[in-house]
Order: C-alpha cells, then sequence, then structure tokens
C-alpha cells in the first residue's frame, strides 16, 4: 500500500476545488493528503489557494465606513416613481 | 446561498406580511416599503459588482422594474430577498457585459505550469502571513478588487457568483448558460489565476 505511487503534483492541484468542498470521495482524499505528507510545494500552494478565496471574499464585503444597508432618500423616491410609471393604467 | 440577503421575511416588525399581494395589487405604498426593506442589500450586491454608486442605483433600478413585472412568476413559498438577490445579480452582469473592456490576459499565463513528470515548473513556496506582507488592510483590499478586476471576464463572472455572491453551482450555470461542469473548472481556474495575480504580494515566506 506504502509502495503505491502518489498522485502528481497537476493531480493534486486539479482536486484542490473538490478538495476543499469536501466532496473528494475518500480513497481520492487519502491520496491527496498523502501527497501532502510529502511536498512543500503543494501544501504551500493548496494554502495559498485557500487564502486567495478568503481574500477574495474579504475584498468585496462591505467595510465598516461603506454606506451601511439603509436606503438614501432619494433613491427610494426614484424607484417608486419609476415603478408607478410602469404599471400598466388599470 | 448563504446570508448575502438576510430573509425579508425575517424583519422583527413583521412588514413583509401580506406585502406580496399588495405588490400585485399595484399597491403604490407597498412599493416604498419593498424598497426601503431591501434596497440596501441589493445596492451593495450591486456596488461590490459593479464599483460605481451611480451604475450600482441604476441596475437595482432595474432590478425592481423587472422583479414587478415578472411578480406572477414569483413562488410565494420561496424567499423575497433571495428571488431579488438572483433579478439584481443578473442585471449587475448584464451591465458588466455591455461595458467595454480592455484587452484580456492571457488565461494560460495565470494558471500553474507543469513538467512533464508533473511536478510544478516552479516550486510554490509558502506565502508570507498578511501581517508581515507590509500591506495595510484597506490597500490590500484594494489590490485584491483590483486583480480580480484583472482576471478575464468569463473567469471573474464565475468567481464573482460563487465566492462573493455565494449563488451555488447549479444556480451559477443556469445564470451563465454553462454546464456545472464547465463552472467547477471555470472557478477553480479563477481561482488559480487570482492567486497567481497575488503571489507577488506574499512571496518570499519561510519555506
Ligand atoms: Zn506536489
Amino acid at each position: 500500500m506504502t509502495n503505491q505511487p502518489y498522485i502528481t503534483c497537476r493531480q493534486l492541484i486539479d482536486f484542490i476545488a473538490d478538495y476543499l468542498d469536501g466532496t473528494l470521495e475518500a480513497s481520492a482524499r487519502r491520496e491527496f493528503e498523502r501527497h501532502l505528507g510529502v511536498c512543500p510545494s503543494c501544501v504551500a500552494y493548496l494554502e495559498s489557494y485557500r487564502r486567495t478565496v478568503a481574500l477574495g471574499k474579504a475584498a468585496l464585503k462591505p467595510t465598516e465606513d461603506a454606506p451601511g444597508p439603509e436606503v438614501p432618500a432619494g433613491f427610494v423616491a426614484a424607484v417608486k416613481r419609476a415603478l408607478v410609471e410602469q404599471k400598466p393604467a388599470t | 446561498m448563504s446570508g448575502t440577503l438576510p430573509s425579508v421575511e425575517a424583519t422583527p416588525d413583521g412588514a413583509v406580511e401580506g406585502l406580496v399581494a399588495r405588490l400585485r395589487r399595484g399597491d403604490e405604498a407597498a412599493y416604498e416599503e419593498l424598497v426601503r426593506l431591501t434596497g440596501g442589500r441589493l445596492l451593495a450586491v450591486a456596488r461590490r459588482m459593479l464599483g460605481g454608486e451611480d451604475d450600482a442605483q441604476d441596475a437595482v433600478q432595474e432590478t425592481y422594474l423587472s422583479a414587478i413585472k415578472s411578480l406572477d412568476r414569483f413562488d410565494e413559498r420561496s424567499q423575497m430577498s433571495t428571488w431579488l438577490h438572483r433579478i439584481c445579480v443578473n442585471a449587475c452582469l448584464m451591465r458588466l457585459r455591455t461595458r467595454r473592456r480592455r484587452p484580456e490576459r492571457s488565461m494560460d499565463d495565470l494558471l500553474p505550469q507543469f513538467v512533464e513528470d508533473g511536478h510544478q515548473r516552479t516550486p510554490t513556496r509558502a506565502w508570507k502571513p498578511e501581517a508581515s506582507a507590509g500591506i495595510e488592510a484597506e490597500e490590500l483590499r484594494a489590490l485584491v478588487r483590483e486583480k480580480i478586476e484583472e482576471l478575464p471576464a468569463a473567469y471573474r463572472e464565475v468567481l464573482m457568483l460563487r465566492d462573493i455572491e455565494e449563488l451555488d453551482t447549479e444556480q451559477t450555470a443556469e445564470m451563465l448558460g454553462l454546464t456545472p461542469a464547465a463552472v467547477k473548472t471555470r472557478l477553480h481556474r479563477a481561482r488559480q489565476a487570482l492567486r497567481t495575480l497575488l503571489e507577488p504580494t506574499f512571496a518570499g515566506g519561510r519555506e
């Protein structure tokens, strides 16, 4: 069992999204983790991939000084007007 | 979908009780109530997808106009907020697609390169922790947004819908006219490309 060849770095990187989603089946997951055990490059790649996803989410989350969920008053009035105009005459 | 828009139905004052029925009757006060209750969240979605405030407000207005027009297709067992969110994401996508874009980078340059035996051409080195990358939090967020903008549109769209708006694979596939398998592949490539673009900021950490 331990003599089995390792999956390649290319294969491991292909599986990362499924690995992080938890959708890899048990045997593929074992092979994925066995490769990580011997490959610092893939460990670093996986970690930087994970951080990239987190950084993307964080970059686009509203900050504290961004306008909050309150709606600008002029906007409410403008949309209401547009909706009333669109309303088919009854 | 996880918490992009808290449900309108869960507002504590129960203000949405009967709102759909009133909207269907064309009640003007109901229009106003709808925008007050849901507008802030939709504007936040449009701002992060489009950037500018004017564009965001236009897209959200469009969202309400098309939502009210197709109100008879709204299934009352589903959440008004979820329904509006999807219409809004779609309105933003349409806008993004009509913007003229600069020539796009080749995706091949942004994906990892391998040698014949399946090893990476250049092994990946561990990234520095954010705290020691010498960049302020707000500066970093701006940098990441800039790098997301650099992704080819077909990849950026999938990244936005899946990772930022948190639509699932099926919903994203439907909205973009792709197969679920293509959505998965594009998302993975988009993240890899973004990783490559961020690498210079974090490279040179300890082995
Ligand atoms: Zn490896």
